[in-house]
């Protein structure tokens, strides 16, 4: 407590609320308003409508959403195996090349997502690997993106984990498979499910390094919420946007259920 | 583990306890490592080495560099992406400090549900942010549009998101909750007891911030404001949703150049110098990490094990 008078702590409260909503709070509220309107001339949308969610339900919106979570499950997946694989290995690795397999890692992290849509829009558009025009190209371009995120919660985790589990089952005699197994893939359960809710949430909104090759059958929602408001349709892309934003939180809390109970084990 | 950072000569760890293991440990990095390279590594040389290819064959050179580096609207992204970047950055960390501060310090009801509803926010798509200021601030939109309710005017004063400005507001919104998921870490970890022992001898609360607080906090600060440095320099999709033509930055001219003109090689060069930059920023972030342990959670949305909440 560092502001003891409580007109003081009042006038902080009030400073706070008067940064805090506007900037955070209104953007998600003003979206969904948005979504029911016709038009925003006044302080206030106006002419409340349902018709961009009808307009959705029967264009081929339905289509962009169930590409985008295929990709962000077929992108999640591979970037959560692939990063809790390394993450697993990093861990037996003397300091100095850890050190490097972080580097390698993260390094997604740092290059711009355009970047990575032209590099793999690039390298893939001739043999051996011919994947531009293809949905696995928008996957692996989302996976590269978010296996970052994976190995990063999932070495953390690691380095939390205490040790004396795994030792006392390899004391008494568990081979290193069963070890992993049985010991340590539960006890990192509650964190490896966060990683997946983290990845997939990511890759749902990816939008930089997917504008860059998506093909025109495989198109994602955050290209198609680009390509209203492009011309001019804000209000439909609001809608999509409540959409794209109402899926991802449904699939993050199904994901910190499932945590939930993994806790509770 | 930040103390194991500092050593030099890690004495203990030299020795290999159990030889036979490490063999073993280095071939089962072999297959990740494989997949990164295929998908990553290998487009990434691909890349480069095609913005050193001349057109008509032969070895490498570098003709395009040249060539970019020549054009005015290279040089206009360079300079607008930097500017934008710091300017976003100043303002996410000022912006940043203060909530936290507030919430961490002068605790109000409900921090614990803003804290959540900061990991949420973390979870979702920048671009969003443009299109909700598009309906705050836009030509027409609920400032303007109280504007007009009271004044009577035809039209609202603020016209300002096809601009510059409009960029960088939207990136403080939405980079600021990436310096406070460190900071609030951080600040969890400052003993109250230090702070009522500074109250009671006198101190007032902003001397208690900068004296006693801010030194714990530096290196999340540090460290969080180099992360969104970075992520400014890399931002595209803020950039795209605002639809301004003048604000063109190195992300942006790199999408201009290879979608729209269809000039790869091009957008091969653009690439390559915005990759210099935000990977060197990225290593001085490492570095920073790793110097002063601020390992409490101050990586890109914070402890992702909460993201999920």
């Amino acid at each position: 407590m560092l502001v003891h008078s409580r007109t003081a702590r009042r006038a902080v409260h009030t400073l706070f609320l008067v940064l805090f909503l506007p900037v955070f709070a209104l953007p998600l509220v003003v979206i969904a308003a948005a979504s029911f309107a016709t038009a925003w001339s006044g302080a206030l949308p106006s002419g409340p409508t349902l018709t961009h969610y009808q307009d959705i339900v029967r264009g081929d919106a339905p289509r962009a959403l169930l590409t985008s979570v295929l990709t962000a499950l077929a992108a999640g997946l591979a970037a959560l195996t692939l990063g809790t694989w390394a993450a697993l290995a990093a861990e037996r690795l003397p300091r100095r090349a850890r050190r490097l397999l972080d580097g390698l890692f993260l390094l997604p992290v740092a290059v711009p997502s355009v970047v990575v849509g032209l590099a793999l829009l690039v390298a893939f558009s001739r043999p051996p690997f011919l994947l531009n025009g293809t949905p696995q190209i928008v996957i692996t371009a989302h996976t590269v993106l978010v296996t970052a995120f994976a190995y990063q919660s999932v070495t953390a985790a690691l380095a939390r984990l205490d040790p004396a589990y795994e030792q006392s089952a390899a004391g008494l005699g568990a081979r290193p498979a069963y070890v992993l197994w049985r010991v340590k893939l539960p006890l990192l359960l509650p964190s490896l499910t966060a990683a997946a809710g983290l990845c997939f949430a990511l890759s749902m909104g990816e939008l930089s390094a997917t504008v860059m090759l998506y093909p025109p059958d495989w198109m994602p929602l955050p290209v198609q919420i680009f390509a209203a408001t492009d011309r001019g349709a804000l209000f439909a892309g609001a809608a999509l946007a409540v959409a794209l934003m109402g899926t991802t939180l449904l699939v993050l809390l199904a994901v910190s259920r499932l945590r939930t109970r993994a806790t509770y084990r | 583990m930040a103390s194991a950072t500092k050593a030099p000569a890690p004495v203990r760890t030299a020795a290999p306890r159990r030889p036979g293991r490490r063999p073993a440990a280095a071939l089962w990095v072999l297959p990740p490592v494989a997949a990164l390279a295929v998908a990553f590594l290998h487009p990434l040389a691909l890349m480069v080495w095609q913005s050193l290819t001349p057109e008509d064959g032969g070895g490498p050179s570098t003709a395009h560099y040249t060539q970019v580096f020549g054009e005015a609207s290279f040089r206009d992204a360079l300079t607008t992406t930097v500017l934008i970047a710091a300017g976003a950055t100043a303002g996410a960390l000022l912006l940043g400090l203060a909530l936290s501060l507030v919430i961490a310090f002068v605790p109000l009801p409900g921090g614990r549900a803003i804290g959540r509803f900061i990991d949420l926010f973390l979870a979702f798509p920048s671009f969003l942010i443009t299109l909700a200021l598009l309906f705050l601030y836009g030509t027409t939109g609920m400032a303007n549009g109280l504007w007009t309710d009271l004044t009577g005017d035809a039209h609202g004063p603020l016209d300002f998101l096809h601009t510059p400005c409009g960029v960088l507001l939207a990136e403080v919104t939405y980079f600021t909750p990436f310096v406070m998921r460190p900071l609030l870490a951080a600040f969890s970890q400052v003993e109250t007891g230090q702070l009522e022992a500074a109250a009671s001898l006198g101190a007032r609360p902003w001397r208690i911030v900068r004296t006693v607080i801010l030194p714990e906090a530096l290196p999340s600060l540090a460290a969080g404001g180099a992360l969104v440095l970075v992520l400014c320099l890399n931002e595209f999709g803020i950039v795209l949703f605002t639809g301004a033509k003048d604000v063109v930055t190195l992300p942006v001219l790199v999408y201009t150049k290879a979608i729209l003109d269809g000039d790869y090689t091009g957008a091969c060069v653009v690439a390559v110098v915005n990759i210099a930059l935000s990977v060197a920023l990225y290593a001085l972030y490492r570095t920073v990490m790793s110097r002063t342990g601020g390992g409490a959670g101050p990586r890109r949305g914070g402890a992702p094990h909460r993201a999920g909440a």
